[in-house]
């Protein structure tokens, strides 16, 4: 299957990759996927506390060009945004941004996992309740 | 001069020998007619063409040209083979052995015949992927009428050991099938001496055309038939009905004698080379060979680069160079490969091979640039995968709670 110009974009150079100090209060990780899958994505942003906006995003996958470009392409869509507006970011966005092909929408929805499972993450470490998200089940 | 791109997937198939092409040509436009035409001269060169083509295919594999059933690939040949004797030999059995490394045509075909009231041992491999004879031996009854193991796994070029097979099946009177298909016309492969009474092979994966294989089916010692899976004008002794590809069966015998005379030369150039390749790449932290590396095809490696994933590593080069992956992204089914998982890899390490399959045209610059370009993806892959900094840090991946989905 050829792959869309943006997930070889993404591929070729990809956008945050690294490693954001988990210790950090107000960084939150997301660690989703499992290496028997054949892709884990860690997904990582920092909030500046008084604004709520998320000041950077890093990641790094396991995977395959697609899931790799999926997760590269959602810390770019992290950046700037509060983590409110985070929570909206969807899977079909990503899979219509990078035009992917059905047997490569898992990947996006295991992106959105971690944008949510980051976020979670950071709420808890900041004392608030975590959200519940509603299962996508397309794995 | 380097080449581009480069095509190391020839356990997939094999580019045309322009020589076989050459072969060809003529009988699809002046010397089109039926082998089976009997009574003028369009179907006279068309048979004597098949006649020396069986020829030339029978003496790759020490076979005599009578012994030699052309088929449309190694998949019928497969089917014919195993589903043949299974109809033929009824009467003295239902029991086949094979083992769970074979190839799709051959564990399908067997699963078939477990629908029609057949019985099927899958044998297990060792992690060199081999099959463990005590355990051959164990599984023969009484009803065993066939034992299929294949020559040479498509996957890991691992060769089984074919004549300690066919003593054991000779010993207790079972029939042995053998599927050629990765071995013929790259290692030696006499039927004689490897005590083989039924082998599927193809065209295609020596440097022939597609669509063309071959069915060896023993005439002596024992006298061997197999049941028709096709009804039709009785060609081929009765056992594959159908008009004869008589370019196809040209261009098939033109390969098989190509790789007779080159098989040699062929097999220690690429065995060279194939080191050549392996050697550097183990030279990563991390790699693995998958397979016995003592019994093995010379022109093939598989190699698993744990943490990272083999579709994503292909992608780094697969412009230029075109290989295979073990990896379950690069199928529909979202399975790792089945062969891996056999010789008790992980899915994991599954995930994260690459084969390698040299051929005729493979030339060492190719190598050099495969091994720069799959070192370096590598390394950046690992830059980026999570998997590769926890073991960095020392972490153990097992102790991690995975969201499994």
């Amino acid at each position: 299957m050829a792959y869309s110009e943006k997930v070889i974009d993404h591929y070729n150079n990809p956008k945050n990759v690294g490693t954001l100090d988990k210790a950090k209060k107000n960084v939150g990780t997301g660690l989703v996927g499992a290496p028997e899958c054949g892709d884990v994505m860690r997904l990582q942003i920092e909030v500046d506390d008084t604004t709520g906006v998320i000041t950077d995003a890093k990641f790094k996958t396991f995977g395959c060009g697609s899931a790799i470009a999926s997760s590269s392409l959602a810390t770019e869509w992290l950046k700037g945004k509060t983590v409110d507006q985070a929570v909206a970011i969807d899977n079909m966005d990503l899979v219509e941004e990078l035009n992917l092909p059905p047997v490569k929408i898992h990947c996006s929805v295991l992106a959105e996992d971690a944008i949510k499972a980051a976020i979670n993450d950071y709420r808890k470490k900041n004392g608030l309740e975590e959200l519940v998200f509603e299962e996508k089940g397309v794995h | 001069m380097l080449k581009l791109p480069i095509y190391l997937d020839n356990n997939a198939t094999t580019p045309m020998d322009p020589r076989v092409l050459e072969a060809m040509i003529p009988y699809f436009t002046d010397h089109f007619g039926n082998a089976a035409s009997r009574n003028h001269s369009f179907g006279w060169q068309a048979e004597e063409a098949v006649d020396y083509a069986r020829e030339q295919v029978a003496k790759l594999i020490g076979a005599d040209p009578k012994e030699i059933i052309f088929t449309s690939g190694a998949t019928e040949g497969d089917n014919l083979g195993i589903k043949g004797v299974f109809e033929m030999y009824a009467s003295k059995g239902n029991h086949i052995i094979t083992c769970t490394t074979e190839h799709k045509a051959v564990l399908d075909t067997c699963k078939h015949i477990e629908r029609q009231g057949g019985e099927v041992t899958y044998l297990e491999v060792n992690p060199e992927g081999l099959i463990d004879m005590k355990q051959l031996e164990a599984a023969i009854k009484p009803t065993t009428i066939l034992i299929a193991i294949m020559y040479a796994n498509n996957e890991i070029g691992v060769i089984q050991p074919v004549k300690e097979i066919s003593a054991l099946a000779r010993k207790h009177g079972v029939l042995f099938f053998t599927d050629g298909t990765q071995a013929v016309g790259k290692i030696p492969v006499d039927v004689n001496k490897d005590g083989i009474d039924i082998m599927a092979f193809t065209g295609h994966k020596m440097y022939g055309p597609k669509g063309v294989g071959a069915l060896y089916v023993r005439r002596k010692n024992p006298r061997v038939k197999v049941t028709a899976q096709m009804d039709g004008g009785g060609h081929e002794r009765g056992m594959r009905s159908g008009t004869l590809n008589v370019p196809g069966i040209v261009g098939f015998g033109k390969a098989c004698e190509l790789a007779r005379l080159e098989m040699a030369d062929d097999a220690a150039r690429l065995s060279k080379l194939r080191d050549k390749l392996e050697n550097a790449l183990m030279q990563l932290e991390e790699a693995y060979v998958n397979g016995s590396r003592e019994h093995r095809l010379p022109h093939v490696s598989n190699i698993s680069f744990k943490y990272v994933e083999g579709e994503g590593l292909m992608m780094g080069f697969n412009k230029n160079i075109a290989l295979s992956s073990g990896s379950a992204c690069t199928s529909a089914s979202l399975e790792p490969s089945y062969v891996l998982k056999a010789l008790g890899l992980g899915d994991d390490l599954a995930h994260s091979s690459l084969r390698f399959g040299l051929g005729r045209f493979t030339t060492e610059e190719q190598i050099d640039y495969t091994i720069k370009a799959v070192s370096d993806t590598v390394i950046k892959l690992r830059e980026m995968s999570p998997l590769w900094e926890m073991f960095k840090e020392g972490i153990d991946l097992n102790s991690i709670e995975w969201a499994h989905h």
